[in-house]
């Protein structure tokens, strides 16, 4: 490693758009040399678009980046790293059965045909005396905790010789003990002068005992930055969240009666690793009433609604329905007329190249008119049902023979809606209906939701997106780590609390 | 509309394309053995469909091997890759003869029908065996049907030179004759055992189960997406375990077919590769029970003609099998060309 100091990295009026959607804005921000910078901000405000626009897998549509104030173009993550900067991702890209010192060599962009591994050994043997933090060479990855796999993946970006780091949510896979102790070597690293870190996370304690600077963006703008010890952590999550409600609440109904509807108690789950992320959620939910859940994506929530929809057997806990224990079976399904609508509609609750009309009848196929006798699948009632559905809820194109796949996101969650509530509901689970949706598209779903709320049924709204929670709950409930830890009713909704809660700096 | 006639077109096309790429290897490897691809392929249309006798030969191969594609189809509309006709087969062969030599008193139409459903039950809860693997224990359904049809041809050989052993055949361990009595007959007029109309019934029953019953709606929803599946509180896992059931149990049908049409006994000729053939006319029939009726046909005829190519031409009896061999890898590498010809996705959005 050479002693030079980290360049110095600016972007300036950084734009980035997808179609018509506008990811970042005239976005301006500034990464001095040796310094360890924050980037916060809620899901989708364009932290990740940001970094990858450094980084080179993106090029902005407007803007420019500075290296030492030297305008520089950055094609491709290989140039990113010929300029010294590296990034750390939020999965690890770790060869598992390979050894630190195999991962090590090989993530050099060129290796020679032969490899003389007692060289390279010896020379990272050097480079490790050098590293505030020692992980074997001679270990397998597969046999490392996931700090220890952290940090050779750190290892790895200053073997490459980066001297600007980037890392995209670190400590999410990390205990809080193994976060503390490799962001402390960083924060070493960056106080000697020998690295710039900028870091993305949603943890304000970290960003707190860690950072100098920090910057804001939300919904794709620059809200902010400044310095880390000038400002109070609940700024911090003011600025993150916002500080006014922007959306008015929904016209509805007022309840009258408060019958618990859905009732859990005590629901734990793990995910497909095995980790327990859902760890005692006690929730009722009332007749007529909307619940959102707020929440930082990857707290638990997924696994809820997965449970809820019947995608994912729950490890302990009941689910109560109308004072009937529930499991998700077909029968009980439509008995209790509870329905999920999760997130991704194509990819969880569609299948792709069935049709329009097949695809509308996925609830209702195995009863009359659809099924003849109870067995036999009457094609034209298929199509004629599909035909009222695509016109009361103007379904485009209104064709019930295309394959759904082919229709657009916002056509495709209509006509999820369509199937979903179009008959009566008494439960609704639903999971970021509007992600990835236009304006208009966005603002049609909320009313039916709502709709469905006026009409008496149960809602469970599970959403990364605070306003849309703020516009449609009745109440509020925070999750972080898997657990609720907050509660409030919508009008006494305060934002900078409930950001807090959401990144678990509960005060 | 055009979508549905593109929905068509495309893996007709794909099909017809890859069989001509076959065909075209084939050839360059007939000529490198010395002889000419023209002729060969003379030969072999003469031999599988020129008379009507090879056309009966024809048919009596196709006939198991319809039978045996529906255990790799029909867990396909799962989105499972079963590849365990043949354990289904010796299975359903194996019970079957036996059943019928516990009964020798009883009039052929019972011991026959006996044969018939203890053949499907034996050939079907092999297949299950897969299923329940698959979903209670996520074991991967390809590797161990495979390895249920070594198990199956183990436990066939065990039987057949021990417990049920003949001691007449010498040579060739085979269980008992189930008697001449209880053969099934041919379809009058021509020398075609019924085994030719159990086969298509089967397949057109399969195609009528999957694309217009609850049953078939059901299994395409699981087989498409799961998690869709699951959202709709469809039981997935009853699903696959009937699947499997009704797949083994149509190999089970080809092999009491075997035993009960042609050898009269259960002996290693039930593990005559029709299991392994039905998965490349499933593969070719692209899952689909009705079309694997002419595919079945066809590779019925093509190995019909493996005698006359081998007096005719001097070319070695496999030859033919390094034909389907062919016809198998150029069928796999076509599935990776679904969806690549832009003139025809095109059309299929205007």
């Amino acid at each position: 490693m050479t002693d030079r100091v980290p360049p110095d990295l600016q972007a300036q009026g950084i734009t980035k758009r997808f179609g018509p959607l506008v990811a970042l804005k005239d976005v301006n921000f500034r990464l001095r040399s040796g310094q360890f910078h924050a980037l916060l901000g809620e899901n989708g405000a364009g932290k990740s678009t940001l970094v990858k626009c450094i980084m080179g897998y993106y090029h902005p549509d407007e803007g420019q980046i500075l290296l030492d104030q030297q305008h520089v173009t950055i094609r491709s993550p290989r140039d990113a790293q010929a300029f010294g900067i590296g990034m750390v991702y939020q999965q690890f890209t770790l060869i598992s059965n390979m050894t630190v010192l195999e991962n090590l060599v090989i993530s050099r962009a060129k290796l020679n045909p032969i490899i003389n591994w007692q060289q390279e050994e010896a020379h990272l043997i050097q480079f490790m005396e050098k590293m505030p933090f020692k992980v074997s060479l001679s270990a397998r990855v597969s046999s490392l905790a996931a700090g220890e796999k952290q940090k050779v993946e750190i290892l790895k970006q200053l073997a490459l010789q980066n001297r600007i780091l980037i890392l995209d949510e670190p400590t999410s896979v990390l205990t809080p003990q193994e976060a503390d102790e490799m962001l402390g070597h960083l924060r070493a690293m960056t106080l000697a002068q020998q690295l710039s870190v900028l870091i993305i996370t949603h943890k304000l304690r970290e960003v707190a005992a860690f950072a100098d600077e920090v910057t804001v963006l939300r919904k794709g703008q620059f809200v902010g930055s400044g310095k880390v010890s000038e400002l109070k952590v609940s700024q911090m999550a003011e600025m993150m969240v916002g500080s006014e409600i922007t959306a008015k609440p929904k016209q509805r109904t007022p309840r009258s009666t408060s019958v618990p509807k859905l009732v859990l108690q005590d629901i734990r789950i793990k995910d497909d690793l095995g980790v327990e992320v859902v760890r005692g959620v006690h929730l009722t939910i009332h007749e007529g009433e909307i619940v959102g859940v707020a929440g930082v994506s990857g707290n638990g929530q997924r696994e809820l609604v997965e449970v809820l929809g019947g995608q994912r057997p729950a490890t302990a806990g009941t689910i109560r329905v109308q004072d009937h224990l529930y499991q998700p079976t077909r029968k009980k399904i439509v008995r209790h007329k509870m329905v999920c609508l999760p997130e991704e509609p194509l990819q969880n609750t569609c299948v792709g190249h069935m049709t329009v009309a097949e695809n509308l009848a996925f609830r209702n196929f195995d009863s009359a008119p659809h099924a003849m006798g109870g067995w036999l699948i009457s094609r034209p009632a298929l199509r004629r049902s599909a035909y009222g559905l695509i016109e009361r809820y103007n379904i485009k194109p209104p064709y019930p023979d295309t394959p759904i796949r082919s229709l657009s996101g916002g056509n495709v969650q209509r006509a999820v809606l369509a199937r979903e509530l179009s008959a009566d509901v008494e439960i609704l689970i639903v999971a970021n209906p509007c992600f990835g949706l236009d304006f208009l598209a966005m603002e049609e779903i909320r009313q039916q939701i709502v709709a469905v709320r006026n009409r008496g049924t149960a809602v469970l709204l599970v959403s990364e997106d605070l306003d849309e929670i703020l516009e449609l709950a009745d109440r509020t409930v925070v999750m972080f780590n898997g657990q609720l830890v907050y509660e409030t009713t919508s009008p006494a909704a305060d934002l900078a609390v409930i950001g807090r809660h959401m990144t678990g700096h509960m005060a | 509309m055009p979508q549905n006639l593109n929905k068509a077109l495309e893996p007709f096309l794909i099909i017809v394309g890859s069989l001509t790429v076959s065909m075209v290897l084939f050839g360059m490897f007939v000529a490198a053995a010395g002889a000419d691809p023209i002729e060969v392929y003379q030969t072999m249309y003469r031999a599988a469909f020129g008379t009507s006798f090879s056309w009966q030969n024809t048919l009596i191969r196709a006939a198991p091997l319809m039978l045996t594609a529906l255990c790799t189809a029909l867990p396909g509309y799962l989105g499972l890759i079963i590849i365990g006709g043949e354990g289904a087969v010796v299975m359903g062969g194996l019970f079957a003869a036996i059943a019928a030599l516990t009964m020798p008193a009883a009039p052929p139409m019972v011991v026959l029908t006996t044969m018939a459903l203890v053949g499907m039950v034996a050939g079907g809860v092999w297949l299950t065996i897969g299923g329940v693997l698959r979903h209670y224990r996520a074991v991967n359904e390809t590797i161990s049907s495979l390895l249920l049809n070594y198990i199956a041809i183990a436990l066939l050989n065990h039987l057949v030179t021990s417990t049920f052993r003949d001691p007449e055949s010498l040579n060739h361990p085979s269980t008992h004759h189930i008697g001449e009595a209880n053969m099934i007959g041919v379809i009058p007029g021509t020398d075609l055992h019924w085994g030719l109309v159990f086969g298509i019934v089967a397949c057109v029953i399969a195609w009528f189960l999957m694309h217009h019953t609850v049953f078939g709606f059901a299994s395409q929803i699981a087989g498409g997406n799961v998690r869709a599946a699951q959202i709709a509180g469809l039981p997935v896992g009853r699903l696959i375990l009937i699947i499997c059931f009704v797949a083994g149990a149509a190999g089970g049908l080809a092999g009491m077919v075997e035993v009960a049409a042609i050898h009269g006994r259960a002996n290693d000729t039930l593990n005559a590769n029709y299991g392994y053939a039905g998965i490349l006319v499933a593969f070719v029939a692209r899952n689909n029970p009705l079309a694997i009726i002419p595919v079945a046909v066809l590779l019925g005829g093509i190995r019909a003609s493996s005698g006359l190519l081998q007096r005719a031409h001097e070319l070695p009896d496999a030859t033919v099998l390094v034909m389907q061999g062919i016809i198998f890898l150029v069928i796999l590498f076509s599935e990776t060309l679904y969806g690549r010809f832009s003139r025809l996705q095109k059309q299929g959005v205007s």
